[in-house]
């Protein structure tokens, strides 16, 4: 992450100009260096952390001044820390859920959108008061509430009573109403002519347009499950069942002192996500830009 | 948002169409007469799955908080109705107090933080000098990371062995370590930097696009009249982004006023010395779960944590309305 150079600029001819044109520069120059700064606080502790994972025993991790690349790579740390707890399972159970929950708020979220910008029906602004009041509700304010249900539903201490509560969220329910009231009614219309059935005008017309929004739904879900944290926390008890970020706290609370095998733990929980969003990057910060001009 | 890429039929010929072409057929239909369009219940059936999940796992329990919240019950009996005994006990319960006040303390000192940092972190990447997407990317990873991770990567980075001790220490700045993670009010304070390092770049994005929007003509106008950064800064970029402002005060104030992660994971699940660093959500972690459960004090906890972030919700857009009527 270093700065490159400003850009050159070759017409300079007055003495006038070149003293804007150094200004500019400097300004320039003091911006990289404000920029490469935060930069550094921002992935310095990640890159520190993948150092940490990387060194082998016999590294001396305290070293100063300190030694971001390791001299001798090592994946044991990785070996290990699955010898203490099974963080792949972990993993695995996480990459479930969060797969789970993508498909079941796409899906939810972009056929209640469909149905509340699209149609007209008796109780459409009770079911709209539904979602707002949803959305309004801090998950935590229903946690304990949630968690009785979870008991008396016997989805506790399961995969699927992760999955279920987080099922389609609020949230994203309003934004493909907003994205789906965006779409021109001519073409709502057409599709009648052409004696599409609703099913056929949602797939055939409202799907196609809002693909963008589903983009972003998709990877507000993911990020959002992978990341959930107090729920399964609570949801789940036995250690086989736990999700990644579950297990990793687990794993922190152990009497493991070696600070290479935590960092590889820490590693296997956040690198998957910086790696699919650096794939999606392009694509995400499009989508996120247009949703907040809209909203 | 693309085009759809089957246009059916009859799209183009319908728009091309001058309204008084249409039959009267078609006039009702555009005005909104949709009860030949689709079946009574198809509305309902593309609701279900929404509206079933946020029933059962959001309004119900909701509804059942305010109910549990005026009784004694726990997790092995139902509980009967005890009227405000709950809230009365909660006046005289220290660990509310405190948590209490961490929770606010958390908020009054992250929410200035993430409206005034990620719009400066904005306006420093917003610029079309090259490499400007990378940082932007760069600063936007510690975003996806995962906030348990981060908050043991930063528990040892605080660690009394940790880099930044060691750091210090190599500097010469200390000679003892500084005790980040046992002590109380040093321990809020790395739970909150953790927060605001993980949502600098959440809320920059919010900025970037609100700044997308000022105008630049104004800027050069500003300029033009002998205006400096400073001067520029107070006088077009502020106004021009004060709604999302706004927008990022709210978020993040009720945002802040929930932490439960940081704090949990920073302290080792022990809440500080003493529980003294204890927020609000982890009280009611700790009183409503667990065999020994009581749920209905945890409860009347929920329901006074739902009436102040609404509050806060009403009293930031309150004042966004009074600022738009002057």
């Amino acid at each position: 992450m270093t700065a490159t150079h400003a850009p050159h600029d070759p017409l300079a001819p007055s003495p006038a100009h070149r003293r804007a044109h150094r200004r500019r520069l400097s300004l320039n120059a003091a911006r990289y260096a404000g920029l490469t700064a935060v930069a550094i606080l921002c992935v310095g502790p990640l890159l520190w952390q993948v150092s940490t994972s990387l060194k082998g025993n016999g590294v001396d991790i305290y070293s100063s001044p300190p030694q971001l690349l390791p001299e001798k790579p090592t994946l044991s740390a990785y070996s290990k820390v699955a010898d203490i707890v099974p963080i792949w399972h972990y993993a695995m159970n996480s990459l479930l859920v969060a797969v789970a929950v993508v498909c079941t708020n796409v899906i939810g979220a972009t056929c209640a959108g469909y149905a509340l910008a699209k149609m007209d029906f008796r109780g459409k602004k009770l079911a709209f008061a539904v979602f707002l009041t949803a959305m309004l509700v801090p998950g935590e304010v229903v946690l304990i509430a949630k968690y009785m249900l979870a008991l008396s539903m016997g989805i506790n201490n399961s995969l699927l009573g992760v999955i279920l509560p987080s099922a389609v969220s609020a949230l994203n329910v309003l934004l493909m109403r907003n994205a789906m009231s965006g779409i021109p009614n001519e073409l709502e219309e057409a599709g009648i002519i052409d004696g599409a059935n609703a099913w056929q005008r949602f797939r055939r017309i409202a799907v196609p347009s809002v693909r963008g929004t589903i983009a972003v739904v998709a990877i507000f879900a993911f990020v959002g499950s992978w990341d959930n944290f107090l729920w399964p926390l609570i949801v789940l008890s036995d250690q086989s069942q736990y999700t990644l970020t579950v297990g990793l706290n687990y794993l922190q609370g152990t009497f493991v002192k070696d600070p290479r095998i935590i960092a590889a733990g820490t590693v296997i929980a956040i690198l998957p996500l910086v790696v699919f969003f650096f794939a999606l990057q392009r694509y995400f910060f499009r989508g996120v830009g247009e949703g907040a001009v809209k909203g | 948002m693309t085009t759809p890429t089957k246009p059916v039929g009859a799209a183009r010929r319908l728009v091309r169409r001058a309204p008084q072409e249409r039959t009267a057929d078609q006039g009702r239909a555009a005005r909104g007469g949709h009860a030949a369009r689709h079946g009574r219940l198809t509305p309902w059936l593309f609701l279900a799955v929404a509206l079933i999940s946020e029933g059962v796992f959001t309004v119900f329990p909701f509804l059942n908080t305010i109910v549990l919240a005026f009784t004694d019950a726990t997790r092995l009996k139902g509980g009967a109705f005890i009227g405000l005994d709950n809230f009365s006990r909660m006046i005289h319960d220290d660990r509310f107090w405190t948590a209490l006040q961490n929770s606010a303390l958390y908020m009054v000192i992250v929410v200035p933080c993430m409206v005034f940092l990620p719009l400066l972190l904005a306006m420093l990447v917003h610029t079309r000098l090259p490499g400007a997407g990378l940082f932007r990317t760069a600063y936007y990873i510690p975003v996806v990371s995962s906030t348990v991770a981060v908050g043991i990567m930063w528990s040892w980075m605080l660690d009394s062995q940790g880099l930044v001790n060691q750091t210090l220490k190599a500097l010469g700045v200390i000679t003892e370590p500084v005790p980040f993670l046992t002590e109380r009010w040093l321990l809020m304070g790395s739970a909150m930097f953790v927060t605001i390092w993980t949502g600098l770049g959440w809320y920059m994005v919010i900025y970037l696009a609100a700044l997308t929007n000022v105008s630049r003509d104004l800027y050069d106008a500003a300029a033009m009249d002998g205006a400096g950064w400073w001067r520029r800064f107070v006088s077009v970029t502020i106004p021009g982004v004060r709604n999302t402002m706004v927008l990022v005060g709210a978020l993040s104030s009720v945002a802040a006023f929930r932490v439960f992660t940081e704090i949990y994971v920073l302290s080792g699940n022990t809440a500080g010395p003493g529980g003294s660093a204890m927020t609000v959500i982890m009280l009611i972690q700790r009183v409503g779960t667990g065999l020994d459960a009581e749920v209905g004090y945890a409860s009347a906890l929920s329901l006074v944590v739902f009436v102040i972030t609404i509050g806060l919700m009403i009293a930031v857009l309150r004042m966004q309305t009074r600022e738009n009527e002057k």
